[in-house]
């Protein structure tokens, strides 16, 4: 049985009906104990003060804002390429998870940096970054809500996805070219240089993965109500003609 | 309970805030209109069927 | 291929057409700006490169919803759509007079509102040139937001929001290479990448714009 199966939408609805819950809860879990690790058990930071525990939603945020365009990325491509209903629908899910996420990380980011940098916003290449995401959410949800067909809809939104991911990739060059900027380099590269101190590190990890398996226990849901809405239309459509 | 947050604590409880509640609201939503698109397609289901 | 260009390029310069809409509107947000930011000098010279990119570019973006929608409004795109040349052409000669018939225009009419701004002296050539080099990237970039909503009813709204953030990395680079330029910096880096980027986008946009025509007129 090829992979693939399991993008039928049957058989979609049939495995993610036990795993929703579990999904829910290990996210929750994971979400509560690294919030609450990183909330009440890590020391203050010698230059930042309290404020380095906005660490543990910004970072987790900023990441599944990238990866959730990612996932819409691939889920596109594989839509127009094995035409999968399925997975045109997951992208559709995900974004709005992906705005919101988008949101968090823009949001806590801002008020982070007002005690940091003195202001609240810096056209500071990452920023600057995340805001053109943020437009680029936008625009993708907006043509999905725009076009009556579904079909038409998966196609245009994947095509929209895929140049959109080109033109986001050049945005950060540009922006990076445009601004060197405030931001503090990457606190998580595989390389120990300059890594975020272990005693924030391991909360930090527990707060990444309790936000990954909510971005996926949402998109399950969401996607589960995009199948049920998309049998509901051919329902309906049925009722109407007969 | 709560450790002394010093002179930031305004800016750390606002950043929780805003993402615990867009966190819930997100949540929240998918939940709400799961419920709704479940009802619904049983309601057509059952007059289909009925 | 020439004779669709031809055929848009007279639709465009016909009245009502909208030929000139843009040129205005180009005129009226210059003119507007320095009611917005106020009348002082160094102010106005040290952002009226920006100020033309920015403008040229919106007033770019008003004329794009008419690439597609007439003719698909009328039969005409089907029409053309199984006509002998390619669509990936097609999508190119509409780009082209789109080009023509705006972004050249804006181009050249920009040094002579670059007067109103006080650009100052050394800026008039950059702000030729980078308008030169990128406007053609606009025009391709738009004409693709076009055929997205070409299906669309009142789309225009809602082309602007897809357009313009892939218009971001073209106005970085030209606006940058047209203020680096203008203080006597060195804009090789910016200018190379904002030909990089028109030349990126005229290979390979017509294909994208091709696959979505196909997907709307199904």
């Amino acid at each position: 049985m090829s992979l693939w199966e399991y993008a039928n939408p049957k058989k979609f609805m049939g495995w993610t009906g036990p795993v929703l819950p579990w999904a829910f809860w290990t996210a929750g879990i994971c979400l509560v104990v690294g919030l609450f690790w990183g909330f009440f058990l890590t020391p203050d930071d010698y230059r930042q003060g309290s404020t380095v525990k906005i660490i543990y939603l910004h970072v987790p945020s900023a990441l599944m804002a990238i990866n959730a365009w990612m996932m819409m990325l691939v889920a596109s491509l594989i839509w127009l390429v094995r035409r999968h209903h399925v997975s045109a629908l997951a992208a559709k899910a995900a974004a709005p998870v992906g705005i919101t996420m988008t949101l968090i990380a823009l949001m806590t980011g801002a008020i982070w940096g007002q005690p940091m940098w003195g202001t609240y916003w810096a056209w500071d290449p990452r920023l600057t970054s995340f805001l053109i995401l943020f437009l680029f959410y936008l625009g993708y949800m907006a043509l999905w809500a725009a076009i009556d067909d579904p079909d038409t809809a998966a196609d245009l939104t994947s095509v929209l996805c895929i140049v959109g991911s080109v033109f986001a990739l050049l945005s950060r060059y540009a922006v990076n070219f445009w601004n060197q900027g405030l931001h503090q380099g990457a606190s998580l590269s595989l390389d120990k240089e300059e890594n975020v101190s272990d005693v924030f590190f391991f909360p930090l990890l527990v707060c990444i993965a309790g936000f990954v398996l909510l971005f996926v226990a949402l998109v399950l849901l969401r996607t589960r109500t995009e199948i049920r809405a998309r049998r509901l239309r051919a329902l309906q459509l049925r009722e109407v003609r007969t | 309970m709560i450790p002394d947050l010093g002179k930031y604590g305004f800016e750390v409880a606002s950043a929780y805030a805003v993402s615990i509640v867009l966190l819930f609201a997100i949540v929240g939503l998918s939940w709400r209109q799961s419920v709704k698109q479940r009802r619904a397609l049983e309601a057509a289901e059952a007059r289909r069927h009925g | 291929m020439i004779a669709l260009l031809l055929r848009d390029l007279r639709l465009a310069t016909r009245a009502g057409g909208g030929f000139g809409l843009g040129l205005v509107f180009f005129l009226i947000v210059v003119v507007l700006v320095p009611f917005g930011v106020g009348p002082e000098t160094a102010i106005l010279s040290k952002i009226a490169s920006g100020i033309l990119w920015v403008a040229a570019l919106l007033a770019a973006l008003l004329s794009l919803d008419r690439i597609f929608a007439l003719d698909f409004e009328d039969g005409a795109l089907t029409l053309i759509a199984t006509a002998p040349i390619p669509l990936e052409t097609v999508g190119l000669a509409k780009a082209m007079a789109h080009w023509l018939t705006t972004g050249l225009p804006l181009t050249l009419a920009a040094p002579v509102l670059g007067v109103l701004l006080q650009l100052p002296a050394s800026g008039y050539s950059f702000v030729a040139v980078t308008l030169l080099l990128g406007t053609p990237a606009l025009s391709m970039i738009g004409t693709f937001g076009a055929a997205l909503t070409v299906g669309i009813r009142r789309g225009g709204l809602l082309l602007s929001l897809l357009v313009l953030p892939l218009y971001i990395p073209t106005l970085i680079f030209g606006a940058e290479a047209a203020r680096r330029g203008t203080a006597g910096l060195d804009a090789s880096t910016p200018l190379l990448m904002l030909a990089g980027i028109t030349a990126g986008s005229v290979a390979l946009l017509p294909f994208a714009t091709a696959a979505v025509l196909r997907i709307n007129l199904r």
